[in-house]
């Protein structure tokens, strides 16, 4: 039975960089009742944002026009895909002037923005329409009071006030869902803290040093692995983290969301990819 | 004579133009690799690394590639069933007419014993391989008109190729119709294949042709049925065995007709002359023209496809990745199928950049593989490359089989390498005192400084900041000043400090900061504000006004070939070759 139908937003980056968060969003999402529409979609507007405020807007925007033109919520796995399109949207909603501007550049392809367009994200999603008692019932795998570390992700979380993602100071979903696979969510200080991706390549040194950081207090906090539901952070704590490894301590696994719900509902591993990341962490009981 | 030689000099030209651009696909530097190496080192490689893909298991792979993506071009139809129609009916349009027309002499006159140009069924097939090529011809011009992308971007080498083949083309057609009408063209053949110089035993066959074979002569002939008869017995006597009747000529054949007003005036001007040296040095020209320009993807996408298919062991060879990146960008043909596929493709509405665009990306990095870049243009290309988020949507598309994911990476590396960095690397070449002089100077020599857009533009309203206390919350939550272990020195300044400069509108000053360029946009300081600034879009837009208004001047910049590979890699967070 189908829940409701989404309109997918990949991001960019998935389908060459990260292939089985694509894989086990899709699986995942179908095994819990939620279809996932697919059509070509541009660039969330995210990365151009740094140099042009008006190229993320039209970016942004343009994906907005064509879910309102399907009539379809939109759903993306990725945090910063998240936060600029929810960006998009807020300063489409809040400023006439610009809005009027984007729409006539959206006009020539026939597109247009309209207010009523709904951002989801994956963990959204789950939590407002799948629910955790529709979870539960499919848990075949319970992770064994498996020491997690929740990695909130900044971009969905704040500002808070755009995002609308959970309360921003003290969230609580991803240690909720986190928990629903039969893992222990640890608390640990930074979780709200940024993994340091955005200055990837940009500023090698501090990218570096608060991933490090951050992965030294999950670890102390008593983590096994840490889990992300965001494209760019798990690219950071999995392939900038096995190029880099850290000099103090081991390297920390990092895990997609999906692949550890995945993995506690029984799903096989072909479609979670977990040998594709690459640090390995492999499931105790599988 | 002159006709004898000339296609040989074309001949000539076409092979000769082919190894320049080997020789070109060997001598090109696109990326980081083996850059020592010497065109006739890669050259040997390339040829021993191909030779032992041929004998070995690949080449079940390479002939498979042969048949699927060359032959068959499934590579297209797997795109679009419209544009395999019509690349296919104009590739074996003109590859059947070069065969059973244009070398008809070497080929078919060879297997055919009773073979004529003017006999059915190969008048009748010219015409239909022409009318193949017609529609295909206008299929393609008018697929380059009706998409947006395509049309804006159609370049020169776009429309000479069709331009070439419509000449062709169109001169074909005219031609065979004014043979048809041509009474001098009947002359000779009488003269040739006959021999009577008798005026009156040619009137009868000259009325049989004039009826049945559409031939204008100027004095009237004879129609009546006795003449036709005669006319006819002498016409399956001497002309029966080489000539059909033109009417399955279904192109030439109306347009013949069409002409008969002013045969005469034409039969006169030997029009048929005229049209058959344009037709023919046309031809010629595109035979030399092959290796130039866009025809060359006859020859560069099947090999580009075969080389590919011969695997990694060709590929992953150092001095091979260079040769394999100059062949790729020699196989693009400019179809724009990866510009309409573009993830940053609509960033163009925006930006004004054609370098955005994979397709025009694509000749960009080949000119400055062969240093035709100047700086300015080298700063174009730098930001298309930067704004690309190598999403592999071109390279899943394209017809061609390029892999431009690979190209991207390893021109931005050459990019890097000759100091054409994106903003957040060029920003460092100077102090924030260095940038804010700059403006000065830019303000004083009357540079545009307003944003004319809508949009947000906190910097610009002092509302924005009348509310900061300067309580150090922003400094005190930032992840980046936590990781400095001395702030001053690497930042510059902290947030607060930034903010403090905003409220004292000293906005120019902030801009070239190291703290607003390494921001790492967690928005803690504008979460956990308590007088409601937003800081992080303050420094967002502090860095889009400096991409606006700051210059990176590269031109002191070091685009040669002698300074690539002495950057440091670590240098910054901007490593040559990255995957991320």
């Amino acid at each position: 039975m189908t829940l409701q139908t989404y309109l997918y937003f990949p991001g960019c980056r998935i389908q060459r960089f990260l292939p089985q968060y694509g894989t086990s969003t899709r699986t995942v999402m179908a095994a819990l009742g939620i279809a996932l529409d697919t059509t070509e979609l541009n660039c969330c507007g995210y990365p151009v944002r740094h140099e042009n405020f008006h190229a993320g807007m039209v970016a942004g925007a343009r994906n907005l026009a064509i879910a309102a033109a399907k009539g379809l919520p939109l759903m993306t796995p990725c945090k910063c895909c998240y936060g600029s399109l929810k960006h998009t949207d807020f300063w489409m909603r809040r400023d006439g002037r610009l809005r009027r501007h984007v729409n006539t550049l959206l006009a020539a392809e026939g597109l247009y923005w309209t207010e009523d367009i709904v951002i989801h994200h994956l963990l959204t999603v789950l939590d407002e329409v799948v629910g955790a008692d529709r979870v539960k019932s499919r848990i075949v795998h319970p992770l064994n009071q498996l020491p997690v570390a929740a990695h909130y992700g900044c971009h969905a979380l704040r500002p808070g006030n755009v995002t609308r993602f959970d309360n921003p100071l003290s969230p609580t979903i991803f240690e909720r869902w986190v928990a629903l696979t039969g893992a222990k969510a640890v608390d640990w200080s930074l979780r709200l803290e940024c993994c340091g991706h955005p200055l990837w390549r940009k500023n090698n040194r501090i990218s570096l040093s608060l991933m490090n950081t951050k992965l030294a207090d999950a670890r102390q906090a008593g983590a096994r692995l840490v889990t992300t539901a965001c494209t760019y952070c798990q690219l950071q704590f999995d392939t900038v983290q096995a190029d880099h490894p850290p000099q103090r301590g081991p390297a920390v696994p990092a895990v997609l969301y999906t692949q550890l719900l995945g993995t506690a509902m029984g799903l096989p591993d072909e479609v979670l990819g977990l040998k594709k990341n690459r640090i390995e962490w492999r499931p105790e009981r599988l | 004579m002159l006709m004898t030689y000339t296609p040989y000099v074309a001949l000539l030209f076409c092979v000769a133009g082919i190894f320049w651009r080997v020789w070109r696909w060997c001598s090109t530097m696109i990326g980081p690799e083996a850059i020592d190496s010497s065109p006739w080192h890669r050259l040997g490689v390339m040829v021993r690394a191909v030779g032992a893909a041929v004998f070995s298991r690949k080449l079940w792979a390479i002939c498979r590639t042969l048949i699927v993506d060359v032959l068959a071009q499934w590579p297209i139809a797997r795109q679009s069933k419209v544009r395999w129609l019509m690349h296919v009916g104009l590739f074996y349009g003109v590859l059947l007419l070069v065969l059973l027309h244009a070398l008809d002499d070497l080929i078919l006159a060879d297997w055919m014993t009773d073979y004529a140009s003017t006999l059915n069924p190969y008048m009748a097939l010219r015409n239909v391989l022409g009318f193949l090529m017609a529609v295909a011809l206008v299929a393609a011009w008018a697929g380059r008109r009706r998409n947006p992308v395509r049309k804006r971007f159609t370049s020169a080498s776009d429309r000479w190729l069709l331009a070439v083949l419509a000449v062709i083309l169109i001169s074909g057609i005219i031609l065979e119709a004014s043979q048809i009408i041509s009474a001098p063209v009947f002359d000779e053949m009488v003269a040739d294949y006959w021999g009577s110089e008798e005026a009156q035993e040619i009137q009868p066959l000259k009325a049989f042709w004039s009826r049945r074979f559409a031939v204008v002569f100027e004095a009237p002939v004879d129609g009546s049925a006795e003449s036709l008869a005669a006319g006819e017995e002498l016409h399956i006597a001497y002309c029966a065995d080489c000539h059909s009747a033109p009417r399955s000529a279904f192109m030439a054949y109306p347009l013949a007709r069409a002409a008969r007003p002013v045969a005469p005036l034409l039969n006169r001007m030997r029009v048929d002359l005229a049209l058959w040296y344009l037709h023919f040095i046309a031809a010629c020209l595109a035979l030399a023209l092959l290796p130039f320009g866009k025809f060359f993807h006859l020859v560069s996408v099947p090999v580009s496809l075969m080389v590919r298919a011969g695997g990694d062991a060709i590929d992953t060879l150092p001095e091979n990745r260079s040769t394999r990146r100059a062949m790729g960008v020699d196989a693009c043909t400019h179809c724009g199928l990866c510009s309409q596929h573009c993830s940053v493709a609509p960033i163009m509405t925006a930006i004004e950049n054609s370098s955005i665009l994979p397709s025009e990306k694509m000749g960009m990095v080949h000119r400055m593989a062969r240093q035709k870049l100047s700086p300015a243009d080298l700063r174009r290309l730098s930001q298309g490359s930067e704004i690309c988020t190598n999403c592999g949507r071109c390279t899943d598309v394209c017809p061609s089989g390029i892999d431009l994911h690979d190209l991207w990476l390893a021109s931005e590396a050459d990019l890097h390498a000759s100091g054409y960095r994106p903003p957040h690397g060029w920003i460092r070449t100077r102090s924030m005192a260095q940038w804010a002089d700059q403006i000065k100077e830019d303000h004083a020599a009357g540079a545009e400084v307003e944003e004319r857009l809508p949009g947000p533009k906190f910097t610009e309203n002092p509302d924005t900041f009348w509310a900061c206390v300067q309580c150090t919350t922003c400094t005190t939550v930032c992840p980046v000043v936590a990781a400095s272990d001395n702030p001053k020195a690497d930042l510059d300044m902290t947030p607060q400090q930034v903010m403090n400069l905003m409220r004292l509108e000293l906005k120019e000053a902030a801009m070239g900061c190291r703290m607003v360029w390494d921001c790492v946009t967690c928005y803690k300081c504008q979460e956990h504000c308590p007088q409601g600034v937003p800081v992080a879009d303050v420094l967002y837009e502090l860095r889009n006004e400096a991409c606006r208004r700051l210059n990176p001047d590269t031109d002191q910049g070091t685009h040669t070939r002698a300074k690539r590979g002495s950057g440091n890699p670590q240098e910054n967070g901007t490593e040559r070759f990255h995957d991320d």
